[in-house]
């Protein structure tokens, strides 16, 4: 092999090695897309595991009005909703909330809760200390289950938000994986 | 290409000759021949839905056939017929412009080409399969694609995974020969443009297919494997789906425009009589939009729910892509600016694409404004725009290279009078055919529907009308070109008056082996 030849040889086992790197920096991307979505708040990604929170101060002077919000995939035949549609509440402390779901069909089937909290700059201040979206659900056919959720907004929460969204999407666990 | 010697063999007889050629002009008539033909594959597909939305209603096909037409249109036209035809373009012109006797890797350069008839046939054969084509646009967004997509969808992934493999090599043997394998002489700020643009895009084109072949590769176990990339109930994200494709998806746009840049570049100083006004300009231009064209990819996304802070960045970013852009534009004006113009049909081709691609692009800016985007997102608006810059860009610069090298390939001079016919037919049609499609956007027409409302009607008669005549405005270039090899007035080395480039210096027709010793470069 000459010199011209062994230099493309060299030439193109570096852009090989590129090619493949790329490869894995898509799939790269999906552990990557997370962590920024973390960081940065963005997506309304509010954590679907609990939260360990320091003991804070309550803001008496501040109110946010929280609506809930509940959605259930076409693949999932139950009914859900909240208890209630509005709660007004103070930042650093902690309150409760119900979500009711029924299982209407004649089979048991288990579901999977996907929290998403609105607008995303709050999600960084929402924790939950105990909710149904940290486990898959089981609902026996014709099963009626109340699901609780308890929750603080942080009081760094900026000023110019009072109105939070805690919507949650019930997906079919069986079928999904 | 180790030794120089002695061949007066030409070419060999046979159809082993094209199966197994590793002559770069043979890989470039190939490549340039099967994107021609998927061409007027991609071509019928657009007829079928031009005639079906020629009126309002459902007459002629069932929404999930139109659904695939649209899809299988997309797919054909950018991977099967720009994306070839331009690396056909280099696999003929690059050795000879930078005097190399052929590309770096023959043998790797045959497969890069064979791998592709197999792949279209393959993408093409969904449409007889059971459950039909890919019906979920080109763009395949999960989860369309992934839940409910046709079981053909494994055989689009394997075809977008080949395709993707081919232009990896082809760009891995681009670099190496425009790196590795220019005369003595040529530095290179000294290469022709189209060189830099192909240089470019290679670049490019290693860093993003591999991360589309990711996309489909989550695609598939997906489907099949039980992942859930793109699926919620599974931890998964539909939005994830679109960062990565357009991740990919913005720099293949510019992959499929930058060459043209180049071809432009060469075509306009030759027909002005005058050098290429400010070369390094050009050359910064074309890397400063290639490196840009990787921040930009969610002005694709701006309605899909991101921080405000996110989409002004997006904004931002793309809108600064119009400043080199802009100098390339000038640059060509600037290059005709007292030259001594003649009208031949390279010309005239590469004279459309200036205006009309800057058309084109200006829509585009529009659609990079977030606040405005909100109102064409997913319109007609965004079909007239993509299609300005890639028909009117991509396509008629890949024509205008064809008609101003196509004497150098076979010796033979064009008949310019056909050519002018085939020239003033394409250009008033592509316009009747597309204007229209700002106005239905604007007005509330959304993309990718079958059927519309009753006030959509008349833009959408005249777009079909437009259609019609640019598609049969085509097979008048088929029978141009199959003249033209045939015979025609004798092309002279030069060809052009005084051409600057080192494929003026050899013989017309070109020789089978060219450059066997290195030409000397002032």
């Amino acid at each position: 092999m000459n010199d011209i030849d062994k230099k493309n040889m060299k030439l193109a086992k570096k852009l090989a090695f590129v090619a493949l790197g790329m490869f894995g920096f898509g799939f790269a991307l999906v552990p990557l897309y997370d962590v920024f979505c973390d960081i940065t708040g963005l997506n309304g990604k509010t954590s679907n595991s609990v939260a360990t929170i320091q003991p804070m101060e309550v803001n008496k002077d501040r109110l946010i009005t929280v609506r809930f919000v509940a959605t259930v995939n076409s693949d999932l035949p139950w009914k859900f909703e909240p208890l209630q549609k509005t709660m007004r509440v103070h930042p650093g402390e902690i309150n409760q909330v119900s979500y009711v779901a029924k299982n209407i069909t004649s089979t048991d089937t288990n579901g999977q809760a996907v929290p998403s909290v609105s607008p995303g700059q709050a999600a960084l201040f929402f924790d939950k200390t105990e909710c149904f979206c940290f486990s898959k659900q089981l609902l026996k056919a014709g099963q009626e289950k109340e699901m609780p959720v308890h929750f603080v907004i942080r009081p760094g929460l900026p000023e110019d938000i009072s109105n939070v969204v805690l919507s949650y999407t019930f997906f079919n666990s069986d079928s999904a994986t | 290409m180790s030794e120089a010697h002695d061949d007066h063999h030409g070419a060999p007889k046979g159809i082993g000759r094209w199966f197994f050629t590793t002559n770069h002009k043979d890989i470039g008539t190939l490549y340039l021949w099967f994107s021609f033909a998927m061409l007027m594959i991609g071509g019928a597909m657009a007829m079928v839905i031009r005639a079906e939305l020629f009126q309002p209603g459902l007459q002629l096909v069932d929404p999930n056939f139109f659904n695939s037409m649209t899809t299988m249109h997309g797919l054909i036209m950018v991977f099967g017929a720009i994306m070839p035809a331009f690396v056909g373009l280099a696999n003929w012109l690059i050795p000879m412009m930078i005097g190399a006797p052929d590309m770096a890797m023959p043998r790797m350069n045959n497969w890069s080409f064979w791998i592709l008839p197999f792949a279209g046939t393959m993408l093409v054969g969904t449409l007889f399969m059971e459950g039909g084509a890919p019906n979920f646009g080109w763009t395949f967004y999960a989860p369309l694609s992934t839940t409910y997509g046709p079981a053909s969808t494994e055989f689009f992934i394997f075809a977008v995974h080949l395709l993707g493999f081919s232009s990896i090599m082809g760009s891995i043997n681009i670099i190496a020969t425009i790196l590795n394998m220019r005369a003595p002489g040529m530095t290179l700020m000294k290469m022709p443009l189209f060189v830099w643009t192909w240089l470019i895009t290679a670049f490019l084109l290693i860093a993003v297919m591999p991360v589309l072949a990711g996309a489909v590769t989550m695609m598939l176990t997906d489907r099949n494997f039980g992942t859930s990339f793109f699926n919620a109930a599974g931890g998964g994200d539909p939005v994830l789906f679109q960062h990565v494709f357009w991740f990919f998806g913005h720099p293949e746009v510019y992959i499929m425009i930058l060459p043209a840049f180049g071809i432009v570049s060469q075509i306009i100083p030759t027909f002005s009589r005058k050098k290429l006004f400010g070369y390094s300009s050009m050359v910064y231009a074309t890397a400063s939009i290639a490196i840009l064209s990787f921040v930009v990819w969610a002005h694709h996304m701006y309605t899909v729910g991101m921080p405000v802070a996110a989409e002004l960045f997006f904004m931002y970013a793309t809108v600064l892509i119009s400043v080199p852009t802009g100098v390339k534009v000038f640059n060509w004006i600037c290059t005709m600016w007292r030259g001594s113009m003649t009208f031949e049909s390279p010309m005239m081709w590469a004279l459309a694409f200036v205006i009309l691609f800057t058309l084109g692009g200006f829509t585009g800016l529009m659609l990079g404004v977030t606040p405005v985007d909100t109102q064409y997102h997913d319109t007609y608006f965004v079909v007239a725009h993509f299609h300005y810059v890639l028909v009117t860009g991509a396509l008629f610069a890949i024509i205008a290279a064809v008609y101003y090298w196509l004497p150098k390939w076979t010796g033979n001079m064009v008949d310019e009078k056909l050519a002018a016919w085939h020239f003033w037919l394409s250009i008033i049609s592509v316009n009747v055919l597309f204007f229209p499609m700002h106005f239905l956007g604007l007005a509330g027409m959304p993309r990718r529907i079958p059927d519309y409302a009753l006030q959509f009607t008349e833009f959408n008669q005249i777009a079909s009308i437009g259609g019609f005549v640019f598609g049969l405005s085509q097979l008048l270039f088929f029978y141009i070109l199959v003249k033209t090899i045939k015979g025609g007035e004798k092309a002279t080395d030069k060809v052009w008056d005084e051409p600057e480039g080192l494929e003026w210096t050899i013989p017309s027709p070109a020789p089978y082996h060219t450059f066997a010793t290195a030409p000397e470069v002032k």
